[in-house]
């Protein structure tokens, strides 16, 4: 178990735009019930109307606002909570499922959700990421080829989620 | 010409991700506005080989790159320096967009409003060279993704060709038709990701009649521009694919329908 963690960890460090893992042992965070309830506090706001560019963005500079990572757990599956990501649309948090080695559950912790479009595009985009994961493995695609896509627009990728796989 | 293309694409949602330990070694990189990935098959530590091949991709993109003021191309294209005063990288890709601007019948082009921009070559071209850069470590079986442009290096594992995902343009995160190959570079131009960006070199203005446009073939610097090319072309694209031997494209319309070339390899 502690392997599998810290080839997460480990390799994570290139990612940075989605999971940049701290894991603190002590700290424990609580998994949200579902992906669709709000965070207390209103934390998935969004600082502005989302304005797709088409310049390419200092991808190295994004990520990290709030969220400390955490890792919690017990018995065979261990949950990791990856920093906030900045996206154009606001903070996107992911968390993963690992369990004996293997990545079981990606899902979107933290997303923006208070402009319609916002909505629109995360009751969409990410739960399904979770799913084209899951069927490209099945497939056994190995790589995506489409339009070319901006640092922000990889987070929604097939691509990232078949990277994640191979983490 | 046009093939009707079957294309099978199941999801069942129930088999979780298996990670094997250490049979991949998974590096991502941001870098020219977009994401790089490396996944290299081959056992062993390949740490240093990326660190290598990812420094150099920067560098790459400190002389190419236009959003830069100090770049070896922004200087180039205010007429600060000649050519001569470049770095030599920079006269390579201006004789690639120069010999395929000629090869796409000058649907694919390197200049704009009388400047050079060699821009729509240059991810294309330093993934292709990233991907020999890496074989040169050692890595035979690897593949390197630039922001959707894929070079394939020898198989994924012992037996298997590589399975290349083709993007569907109006579902976001799905897979339209899948492409096999070892040794393969597949290359995709289309709207869905970053809007009609594409210019026609005849007409100036930007092309809007395909989704997409997906080319194969052996190398990544000739399928990307081909695959510029083949956007920009539309339904002609087809008939001036089918005479280039060894490469294969797949264009998706407004409403969805895919149209293939012959050698098509789906």
């Amino acid at each position: 178990m502690r392997r599998a963690l810290f080839a997460v960890s480990g390799t994570v460090v290139g990612l940075v735009l989605l999971l940049s893992f701290k894991t603190h042992p002590a700290a424990v965070s609580t998994p949200p019930a579902a992906i669709g309830t709000p965070q207390a506090g209103g934390g998935a706001a969004p600082s502005a109307t989302p304005s797709p560019s088409s310049a390419p963005s200092s991808a190295g500079g994004s990520g990290g606002s709030g969220g400390s990572g955490g890792s919690s757990g017990s018995g065979a599956a261990k949950t990791i909570t990856g920093e906030a990501a900045q996206t154009r649309y606001g903070p996107v948090q992911v968390q993963i499922t690992v369990s004996g080695g293997t990545v079981t559950n990606v899902t979107a912790v933290d997303y923006p959700q208070t402009e319609p479009r916002d909505i629109q595009i995360n009751s969409f985009a990410i739960p399904q990421l979770n799913q084209e994961a899951t069927a490209a493995k099945s497939t056994n695609i190995d790589i995506v080829s489409g339009a070319t896509y901006t640092s922000q627009g990889y987070i929604q990728s097939l691509q990232s989620a078949l990277d994640r796989a191979g983490l | 010409m046009t093939v009707p293309m079957t294309v099978s694409m199941t999801v069942p949602m129930t088999v979780p991700m298996t990670v094997p330990p250490s049979a991949r070694t998974v590096r991502v990189e941001p870098c020219m506005g977009t994401v790089f990935s490396f996944d290299i098959r081959d056992p062993g530590d390949w740490t240093g080989a990326v660190a290598d091949v990812v420094a150099w991709l920067h560098r790459v993109d400190r002389i190419f790159s236009t959003y830069r003021p100090d770049s070896d191309v922004s200087r180039l294209q205010r007429r600060e320096i000649r050519l001569a005063d470049a770095d030599l990288l920079v006269a390579e890709v201006l004789d690639r967009c120069a010999d395929l601007e000629i090869a796409t019948g000058g649907h694919f082009s390197a200049r704009r409003d009388g400047r050079i921009d060699p821009t729509g070559l240059v991810k294309g071209w330093a993934v292709e060279a990233a991907s020999r850069r890496l074989r040169a470590h050692g890595a035979a079986d690897h593949a390197v993704n630039g922001g959707g442009d894929v070079q394939l290096a020898g198989e994924p594992e012992p037996g298997r060709e590589w399975t290349v995902g083709v993007a569907d343009p109006h579902r976001p995160g799905r897979i339209l038709a899948t492409v096999r190959g070892r040794d393969l570079a597949v290359a995709t131009s289309g709207t869905a990701e970053r809007g009609a960006h594409v210019l026609d070199p005849f007409t100036g203005r930007p092309v809007t009649h395909l989704a997409s446009a997906t080319v194969t073939g052996p190398d990544l610097s000739t399928v990307d521009a081909y695959a510029t090319a083949a956007f920009v072309l539309g339904r002609s694209a087809l008939p001036w694919v089918d005479g280039l031997p060894g490469y294969a494209a797949l264009l998706v319309d407004l409403d969805g329908r895919q149209h293939a070339s012959a050698a098509w390899p789906g």
